[in-house]
C-alpha cells in the first residue's frame, strides 16, 4: 500500500509527533505543528495516535491512495473530494483502490492534516519520521511523484466513529500565557503591551515560529543573555522587540529572552495563525 | 516567574506549564546538575537542556510541584561544589586535524601569532562541549586559548563542509554536517562527529572533553 502525491501544494510535510529526548545534542522536537489535529486524524482510522501523516500548509494537494484504504482529514478546514465526490473534514473516508483525494484551500486557518489507517512508513530518524525544516533531519519536502509507503493494518484499533466534531479555528485566536522565564528582562509594561493590542501574523512565519508584528516590547537591561534551552510556545523576543512564538521546529536553545509561554492547549490554535490574522494574548 | 527562594537558593524559572529552567550560574554547574538528572531521570523528564547558565528540564508528565522541590535539591547539590571544570571522569574525545583550513593564514594575522604557533596553541588546550546548538551536533566548546579569539566572519559562507575545525569568538567547534556557517575554518577532521545511525548520534556532548591533534598525514 502507498500514497502518490500528485501534488503537494504549497508547501507539505510528513508529521508524526516528533524527536523527544534530543534536545540536548541539538535536535529540534519537530513533528505536527498543529498535534491536536495530527493525534485526531490518527484516533479516526483507528491508528495510534503518534503514526506519521502528511501535513498540508495551505491545502491545495491532491493525493492517489493505490490500494483501498481508510484516511481522515483534519485541522484547518478544506474542501475536499475523494474519486470526485464531496467529501467532510474530521471523520474516516474510505478510499478505494486508486481513489484520488482533492483537498481545495482552506478559509481558515493554515495546517491540514491527512491520516491513513497504518500511517506513512518512510524510513525513520532518531525514531521519528518528521521533517524537520530548521535542521534537515527527516524525508525532504514532498513533492509531486513522490510514493510514500503505508504501514501494515494489522493490530490496529476499529474504526469507532463516524465523525469527530470540530469547531474552525477562530478568527481572531486569544491565546493564553503563562510569564517568564526572563520577563523580568523586559520594562514593566511589557507583559501588558503584549496582552493588550492584537498582533499582525507576519508572511516570515514558517514551522519555526509565527513571526507577529505589533507594539516592540523594550527590554529592560542591556547585555546578551546566555544561551539556553527553549520550548515549544515560548515567546522569544529579539532586539526588534516583535515576538516570535516558536512552533514544532524551533531550535533546542536561544539566546533571545522570553517574555512568556504559549499554554500548551493554546498551541494548536499558533500553529493554524496564517499570514495577515491577527491575534492576541492573555495572561491565564 | 521565580519560585519565592529562601537564601541561597538557586532559581527555577517556570518555562511554560511542562517546563522548569534551573539558573545555575555558570557551565560546570550545569554540567554536574545534567549528570545528576541524567542518572536520576525524576519521573516524568523528557528533555534535560544544560546551557551555559541554566538547565531546562522538560516535564510534560511530571508533578510540578514534586518536580521543583527534587530540582532545588539537586541544584543546591550542583551548585555548592566550588571545584572549577569538569569531573575527570567525563569521557575524552581526541580529534585529529589537517590544518588546511581557508582561515588559518587570516587567524594568524588576526592574532598576531604565526600559523604554527595558532596550531601549537590550539592543540595545547583541552576543550570542553559546553552546550549544542545551532545544528544537531554541533557542540559549542569551550576552553579555547584567549589568544586565538577572533570574531566571526563578516559574511558567513553559504557552505561550510562536514568536518570543518573552526573557531570564533571564545569558542572552537567541529562542523557535523554541511551547513551555512561564519566561524573562521582552521582545518578538518574525518572523524564523524555526528551519525543519525549511532546510539547516541553525537560524539560531543555536553560535559565531553575534546583535545585537538595534527593528523598523522
Amino acid at each position: 500500500m502507498s500514497v502518490e502525491v500528485l501534488s503537494p501544494g504549497p508547501y507539505a510535510t510528513v508529521q508524526d509527533l516528533g524527536r523527544t529526548g534530543y534536545a540536548h545534542l541539538g535536535v529540534p522536537r519537530s513533528g505536527a505543528a498543529d498535534p491536536r489535529a495530527l493525534t485526531l486524524a490518527n484516533r479516526l482510522v483507528g491508528n495510534p495516535e503518534g503514526h506519521a501523516g502528511i501535513e498540508l500548509t495551505l491545502g491545495g494537494a491532491r493525493l492517489r491512495f493505490a490500494a483501498p484504504a481508510w484516511i481522515a482529514v483534519t485541522g484547518a478546514p478544506c474542501p475536499l473530494t475523494l474519486s470526485g465526490r464531496a467529501a467532510g473534514m474530521c471523520a474516516p473516508l474510505w478510499a478505494p483502490a486508486g481513489a484520488e483525494l482533492r483537498v481545495g484551500v482552506p478559509a481558515r486557518g493554515l495546517r491540514t492534516y491527512v491520516a491513513v489507517r497504518g500511517g506513512l512508513a518512510v524510513a525513520p530518524v532518531l525514531a521519528s519520521r518528521s521533517t524537520d525544516s530548521l535542521s534537515g533531519l527527516g524525508p525532504p519536502p514532498l513533492r509531486a511523484g513522490d510514493v510514500l509507503p503505508v504501514g501494515p493494518p494489522g493490530g490496529l484499533g476499529p474504526i469507532v466513529v463516524d465523525a469527530a466534531p470540530y469547531a474552525p479555528p477562530p478568527e481572531r485566536p486569544a491565546l493564553r500565557v503563562i510569564p517568564g522565564p526572563r520577563d523580568d528582562w523586559f520594562t514593566p509594561d511589557a507583559l501588558d503591551l503584549l496582552c493588550g493590542a492584537p498582533y499582525e501574523v507576519s508572511p516570515h512565519s514558517n514551522r519555526v515560529g509565527v513571526r507577529l508584528r505589533g507594539p516592540a516590547l523594550a527590554r529592560s537591561r542591556g547585555g546578551e543573555l546566555p544561551s539556553e534551552g527553549m520550548v515549544a510556545g515560548a515567546i522569544q523576543v529579539p532586539p526588534d522587540g516583535q515576538p516570535i512564538v516558536f512552533l514544532a521546529d524551533h531550535p533546542p536553545t536561544g539566546g533571545y529572552p522570553v517574555i512568556a509561554v504559549v499554554r500548551a492547549a493554546d498551541l494548536p490554535l499558533a500553529a493554524q495563525l496564517r499570514p495577515g490574522d491577527t491575534v492576541t494574548f492573555r495572561r491565564a | 516567574m521565580t519560585t519565592p527562594a529562601g537564601e541561597g537558593a538557586v532559581p527555577i524559572h517556570r518555562a511554560g506549564e511542562h517546563a522548569l529552567l534551573v539558573e545555575t550560574g555558570g557551565l560546570a554547574a550545569s554540567h554536574r546538575l545534567d549528570a545528576l538528572l541524567r542518572a536520576e531521570r525524576p519521573p516524568g523528564v523528557t528533555e534535560i537542556v544544560p546551557g551555559p547558565a541554566t538547565v531546562l528540564v522538560v516535564a510534560p508528565g511530571a508533578d510540578p510541584v514534586g518536580l521543583r522541590a527534587r530540582l532545588s535539591a539537586l541544584a543546591a547539590a550542583a551548585t555548592a561544589r566550588q571545584e572549577a571544570g569538569t569531573a575527570a571522569a567525563a569521557p575524552l574525545v581526541r580529534v585529529p586535524v589537517t590544518f588546511d583550513g581557508a582561515d588559518l593564514a587570516d587567524v594568524a594575522a588576526l592574532t598576531g601569532l604565526g600559523p604554527q604557533e595558532v596550531i601549537a596553541r590550539f592543540c595545547g588546550s583541552e576543550f570542553v562541549a559546553g552546550w549544542l546548538g545551532f545544528a544537531p551536533g554541533f557542540a559549542y566548546l569551550t576552553g579555547l586559548d584567549p589568544a586565538l579569539r577572533v570574531p566571526r566572519l563578516d559574511t558567513p559562507r553559504t557552505c561550510v563542509p562536514a568536518g570543518a575545525v573552526a573557531v570564533a569568538g571564545p569558542y572552537a567547534a567541529v562542523y557535523p554536517a554541511a551547513s551555512p556557517g561564519g566561524w573562521r575554518l582552521l582545518g578538518h577532521t574525518t572523524l564523524r562527529v555526528w551519525d543519525t545511525g549511532a546510539d547516541p548520534p553525537a560524539l560531543l556532548r555536553p560535559g565531553t572533553r575534546v583535545r585537538f591533534e595534527a593528523a598523522v598525514p
